[in-house]
């Protein structure tokens, strides 16, 4: 008993819990965006309708390739999962925010968000959401979600998440 | 014409056929290879501690330029010499020292320094310039020694100094998920720094106005990212215009006058001039491509900018009021981020290749490429009032990576870190101040 206890206090123990909390955070960046289509429903308990199932049920990100601001396949189901979601709760005002990872210049980045801003609310406009309720942002190279010095960072970081905000009406 | 030093100097240093400009006096580029330091020395200037003060940032500026071998005090043989009197001019001969500074700074009855300095041609012994006399603030003694580096590099070289300026910056701390970057100025040695903004807003690529303490700069204020103008003194901001989409890289024209950027629309980003005075804008690209980072010749006839138009970011240029732009860059990878030089003869870019990001100078019309700076991250040239140094920044990799600024003098040889408090970006140097 009083072993355990004072191992339960170690800071070896602390760290350790540390790591796998790191690491719990690490695998949950890099969730497949097309969770949706994984049978996850609700997995998480989210209640239907809410952010949180928007976003971890459906998933609230797309992924581009380098320098590319076409939508994949994966991304388009993401994305049809996401206008169908959106027309079901029509109240949540959307933001889409652009991302672009570090291997860029600054100037160039912020126009290669916007231009995966764009291309995603367009597919969401063509699947029937409003266009005025989409508002777009691109952020560049300045918010990056995964930030080790690999390609499997970069790709985490090549994307266009739909943010809800506070549902209106 | 020339002094004998200048004479000297001028052999000492390639001699460039390309960099032919009508005007200037002397023509030479300090370019890769051949460039030996002039071996000088400066005598600690006579007075109180400012004095000493004074005479090693005059020292600091003269050896960080890379074109002078500063000569070690404690091999002096002549120690002390009055600023009226002259140097034994044999004593330095022994020593090699090509070019000798001395002087003194004594404190008037308001409080303000004098400082009385002499410049010397040790082998043709004579003065480089007759006695010159300086009369400053206390406070601003630091910049009596950028003025005073100044006089003595056109003194030795020909041609302005750049010590006399500041450099603006974006200032990082924070995680590389979470960064909080502030804009901040300091003298172009690293001294002086102090923050321009709070931190609360994002913001990027900072600018200094040519003629007058003026930035504009990128701002996500708001949640709205937009051009703003920032008066230094006073801290007094606006937003540039009233564009419908995000404004971004914002650069002044060469007479202050103008600010010229990019402005999103959709998928595209477009190239936009706006007057300060009419506060007319005028579009000056169009089409479905990402035409940005565009820069003034000093002239302020052409533009020169990067766009993606034909599948790639090359570097273009076309007229001040626009028209078909033509593609000036032509080598393997991507170029971006180009500035024309002050002196108008080259254009500063990053260029991406084999995974690494390069800084070069190419011709404006896109020969002599050289790169100066290889790594896996340099981005973003700045230069110097005088055309002959860059600053830029140097990211390292990795979570705990991050921007620090860099210094590099056309040789490609002369490369140094600016020693910021904590990461650093996008510095923008100012031009040499009045």
């Amino acid at each position: 008993m009083l072993a355990a206890t004072s191992i339960l206090k170690s800071p070896a123990f602390l760290a350790l819990a540390l790591g796998l909390a790191v690491a719990g955070c690490a695998k949950k960046d890099k969730l497949p965006d097309n969770s949706g289509q994984l049978g996850l429903n609700n997995s998480g308990g989210a209640a239907a309708g809410s952010q949180e199932e928007f976003t971890t049920t459906i998933g609230d990100r797309v992924f581009f390739e380098t320098d590319s601001s076409v939508l994949t396949a994966t991304a388009r189901q993401t994305l049809t999962g996401q206008a169908q979601w959106l027309l079901r709760y029509p109240n949540y005002p959307i933001t889409i925010e652009g991302h672009a990872d570090e291997r860029g210049t600054r100037e160039y980045n912020l126009a290669l968000g916007a231009r995966r801003a764009a291309a995603t609310r367009d597919f969401l406009a063509s699947q029937g959401v409003p266009r005025n309720r989409i508002r777009t942002i691109s952020f560049g190279k300045e918010r990056p979600i995964a930030v080790c010095n690999d390609i499997s960072c970069w790709s985490q970081n090549r994307r266009a998440r739909t943010a809800l905000t506070a549902p209106q009406g | 014409m020339f002094s004998t030093l200048q004479k000297l100097f001028v052999t000492l240093i390639a001699i460039f056929a390309f960099a032919t400009t009508a005007n200037a006096r002397i023509e030479f580029d300090i370019t890769r290879g051949n460039v030996e330091p002039l071996p000088i020395a400066i005598m600690d200037f006579q007075g109180d501690k400012v004095a000493q003060d004074i005479s090693a940032v005059i020292s600091n500026n003269l050896r960080n330029s890379g074109l002078f071998k500063l000569t070690d005090k404690a091999a002096f043989i002549q120690k002390t010499l009055d600023v009226g009197g002259r140097p034994k001019f044999e004593d330095w001969r022994v020593l090699n020292v090509q070019a000798l500074a001395n002087g003194s700074v004594s404190k008037l009855a308001d409080g303000r320094l004098r400082v009385d300095y002499r410049l010397w041609d040790i082998f043709a012994s004579e003065e480089v310039f007759g006695g010159k006399r300086l009369e400053i603030e206390a406070k601003f003694w630091r910049r009596a020694a950028h003025i005073i580096s100044d006089v003595i590099y056109e003194g030795l070289t020909g041609e302005k100094g750049y010590f006399d300026s500041r450099v603006v910056f974006v200032d990082e701390s924070g995680p590389k998920n979470k960064r909080v970057k502030r804009l901040a100025i300091m003298d172009q040695d690293g001294a002086n720094i102090r923050t321009l903004t709070r931190g609360s807003d994002l913001v990027l690529t900072p600018r200094f106005s040519p003629k007058r303490q003026e930035i504009t700069y990128m701002s996500f204020e708001g949640g709205q990212p937009r051009v703003y103008l920032l008066q230094i003194e006073t801290g007094q901001r606006e937003v540039v215009g009233n564009f419908p989409g995000m404004t971004f890289s914002p650069r002044f024209s060469p007479d202050g006058q103008k600010i010229v950027m990019s402005l999103q629309q959709d998928g595209n980003a477009n190239i936009y001039s706006l007057d300060l005075r009419s506060r007319n804008t005028t579009r000056l690209t169009s089409g479905a491509a990402i035409d940005t980072a565009p820069s003034y010749a000093p002239d302020g006839s052409r533009l020169v900018f990067e766009s993606d138009r034909g599948g790639r970011q090359q570097l273009y240029v076309m007229g001040a009021n626009g028209g078909e732009p033509k593609r000036i860059s032509f080598g393997n990878g991507r170029y971006s981020t180009p500035v024309w030089s002050p002196r108008g003869d080259l254009i500063a870019f990053t260029k991406q290749a084999g995974g690494q990001f390069l800084i070069g100078v190419m011709k404006p019309d896109g020969s002599g490429e050289r790169i100066l700076a290889e790594g896996f991250h340099n981005e973003g040239p700045t230069w110097a009032p005088n055309g002959r140094v860059l600053m830029f920044f140097r990211e390292s990799p990795g979570a705990q990576g991050g921007p620090k600024l860099y210094s590099i003098d056309l040789t490609g040889r002369n490369e140094r870190q600016v020693k910021t408090p904590s990461f650093a970006s996008d510095p923008a140097w100012s031009p040499l101040l009045d």
